[in-house]
């Protein structure tokens, strides 16, 4: 199949071969789990469990909140200890509303819904599948977190006709896809086809690079199932896996900037959360685990491991031998675009597709100096950006500058960061920038609100004002026309009694 | 005589009306085409600006201060409950260029009423610019975080020190990267 020119990118030393001989391995059920309520994109879940009580494994503790938003289940049994604010899994260090779990040992299942295990044509209409896939918390687990629903679901909006497979994998290091791919393949398959059921497409791809010629092989013979699917090799360039990238790459479509991909006609999911659709309409099964990738030679036994939501990276770690050589830099994720990890306390979430302990000679942090103008971070951007001139203006203060040349469109690969002959922290500066010009407008939205308030109030007390005077002045001539009253009878009276 | 006295008055009054209306009519013509623009920077700023008269500026009022900055008396980012958005819509009308570095490290705070202090007596409600305190004679007052502006009108206005300003930390959903620390290399000499 052709395939279609992706401009940018970078060539990356892979390090996959840590973990990806090492079949997934499902971890025992942790002691404890600590489950954060906004595990995903949009507005955090609202507990629905108390302290003390007993929850089964699978059974819903967070309903989805408002707007976007995904549901929250228990991912073992046992009793809610907590239901308080725990550190989070994100750079900030910053703490976050999480139901902890204290396991009974016994791993049961709450009550599940019933399963669909008729084959195709599904006994089910499309929504009843996409009430099932938002049911079951399932969020994209490339690591965006998107709830997948809200993607289904776009279907009533924009006209879909194609669904494309993400099994890039792009990221060094992370095998959890690749390993996915070869061993549960024909459970991949059965959720691609739910999903594409459930969007009504005529064209489904899956797309995989090139560096995984087994993963390849175990799902062309499992995409025999449907003769609509079509099995594609991209090449080995990061960023492939940018849902934006990969269409682009596979279908010749460019997404707008600072629009979805189903504006294009098209909806991309990740080879994991097929997998989870096919076990909540299978099995019935909620988001309860996920695997993780421990990988990075800080690791005494790197490997892909089927971990409980919520496990403490402490744990998974201990799990994976624990650390060897002090490691420098502890991530959550990729290492291009995954972040530190505040601390080991952090819980494995929906969004976690690696846990990194990466030691001094797998880092590259030299010191920064001043730019040579190569031009190498321009020829990388995937976004078609150029991210001198951006962070040149960021650095002095320009936001509004910078985002006049897109700097809102960057996508945060890190491309360019990693480019760097200079080591300029390129990426970080539009970090920076995008997050405080966000926060600007947060605060420009605030303050309209608030003048809006005080326009209100300062109309009110003006009639106020107004009604007061009118009443006072009512009152006057009132009290003026009795006195008159009062005044005149006794003059008539006088003049009776003369 | 009579009918020559009548004549010149006449005359006078009409030289009067008609000198009168010839100079009302340039006067007219003048001030439409010949007038000195009037700055309207300072009705716009004022807009911008939060419209409580809060003074923390040091000016009577947001009239006062939009004047002052447009004569270039007061900063752009002289409104503190303005916050950085005003001041950089103030900045971007007056065509100054205002630097975001992420220096401002100070936390945007909120005013915050202590509960077991308060006695109800609603001065602060009424002192409140944005309606942003609810509560009653003798009831309880609360502050809704997110329609204070920081004036600190509430804060003086209360009898038994109820209310405090307090920051506003910062959550999952507002953090965000700070700027890179800049590494200038030292001067030599």
């Amino acid at each position: 199949m052709m395939l279609f020119q992706v401009r940018g990118g970078v060539k990356l030393s892979y390090r996959k071969e840590l973990s990806s001989e090492s079949p997934i391995v499902r971890m025992p059920t942790p002691k404890r789990v600590c489950i954060p309520l906004q595990q995903h994109v949009g507005s955090p879940a609202e507990p629905v469990v108390e302290v003390g009580q007993w929850v089964g494994k699978g059974q819903l503790i967070g309903r989805a909140g408002r707007g976007i938003s995904a549901n929250v289940h228990a991912s073992i049994s046992g009793t809610v200890i907590a239901v308080e604010d725990r550190v989070a899994p994100h750079p900030s260090g910053l703490t976050q509303l999480t139901v902890v779990i204290e396991s009974d040992g016994a791993d049961r299942w709450a009550e599940l819904p019933q399963p669909i295990t008729a084959d195709f044509p599904l006994p089910a209409t499309p929504k009843e599948l996409n009430d099932r896939v938002a049911a079951a918390g399932i969020v994209g687990l490339g690591g965006a977190a998107f709830p997948s629903a809200v993607k289904l679901d776009m279907r009533y909006k924009y006209s879909i006709d194609t669904l494309v497979i993400n099994g890039a994998e792009c990221e060094p290091y992370i095998t959890c896809d690749d390993r996915l791919m070869r061993e549960s393949a024909a459970e991949i398959v059965d959720g691609v086809r739910i999903m594409a059921y459930a969007l009504a497409v005529e064209h489904i791809i899956i797309a995989i690079e090139a560096n995984k010629p087994k993963a390849v092989k175990a799902m062309r013979e499992a995409a025999k199932a449907d003769s609509s699917i079509r099995l594609v090799t991209v090449p080995t360039r990061f960023p492939m896996g940018s849902a934006q990238h990969l269409l682009l790459a596979v279908t010749g479509r460019e997404t707008p900037a600072d629009k979805r991909t189903a504006e294009v006609g098209a909806v991309v999911h990740n080879v994991a959360t097929a997998r989870a659709v096919s076990m909540a309409i299978r099995r019935g099964e909620p988001l309860v685990s996920r695997v993780v990738t421990v990988s990075g030679l800080g690791v005494r036994e790197p490997a892909n491991v089927e971990v409980p939501l919520g496990t403490s990276v402490e744990d998974l770690l201990t799990f994976c031998g624990g650390l060897h050589p002090v490691p420098t830099l502890l991530i959550g994720g990729g290492p291009m675009m995954g972040a530190p990890l505040p601390s080991v306390h952090a819980p494995v979430v929906k969004g976690s597709s690696g846990v990194l302990a990466l030691t001094a000679s797998e880092t590259n942090e030299g010191p920064e100096s001043p730019c040579i103008r190569c031009g190498k971070c321009v020829t990388a951007c995937p976004a078609g950006l150029v991210p001198v001139e951006m962070a040149q203006l960021i650095r002095r203060g320009d936001l509004q500058g910078a985002k006049a040349i897109g700097s809102q469109d960057c996508i945060a690969c890190g491309s360019c960061s990693f480019i760097c002959p200079s080591h300029i922290p390129l990426a970080h500066y539009f970090s920076f920038a995008n997050g405080k010009l966000s926060a600007l407008d947060r605060d420009a939205r605030q303050q309209d609100r608030i003048r809006s308030l005080v326009q209100a109030r300062n109309e009110r007390t003006a009639r106020e004002a107004e009604i007061k005077k009118a009443a006072a002045a009512a009152r006057k001539a009132a009290k003026a026309a009795a006195a008159k009253a009062t005044a005149e009878p006794p003059t008539q009276l006088l003049e009776e009694s003369t | 005589m009579d009918a020559n006295m009548m004549t010149q008055a006449a005359q006078a009054v009409g030289a009067i009306g008609l000198l009168g209306t010839g100079l009302g009519v340039i006067l007219g013509v003048a001030a439409r085409y010949l007038s000195a623009p009037v700055d309207d920077r300072t009705e716009a700023i004022a807009a911008l600006l939060p419209g409580s008269n809060c003074a923390q500026c040091g000016y009577a009022g947001c009239k006062q201060a939009a004047a002052a900055i447009v004569d270039g008396r007061a900063a752009p980012n002289c409104c503190p409950p303005g916050g950085a958005s005003t001041a950089q819509r103030v900045a971007e009308l007056i065509g100054v260029r205002l630097a975001v570095d992420g220096s401002d490290t100070a936390l945007p705070t909120v005013a915050w009423v202590d509960e077991a202090r308060c006695i109800g007596c609603t001065r602060c409600i009424r002192k409140c610019g944005s309606d942003a305190i609810v509560g009653a004679i003798k009831q309880m007052h609360t502050v809704l975080p997110e329609v204070c502006y920081a004036c600190g009108l509430c804060v003086t206005e209360c009898p038994t020190n109820a209310i405090v300003m307090k920051p506003v930390m910062p959550t999952l959903a507002t953090w965000h990267w700070p700027k890179p620390a800049a590494k200038r290399p030292t001067a030599a000499a």
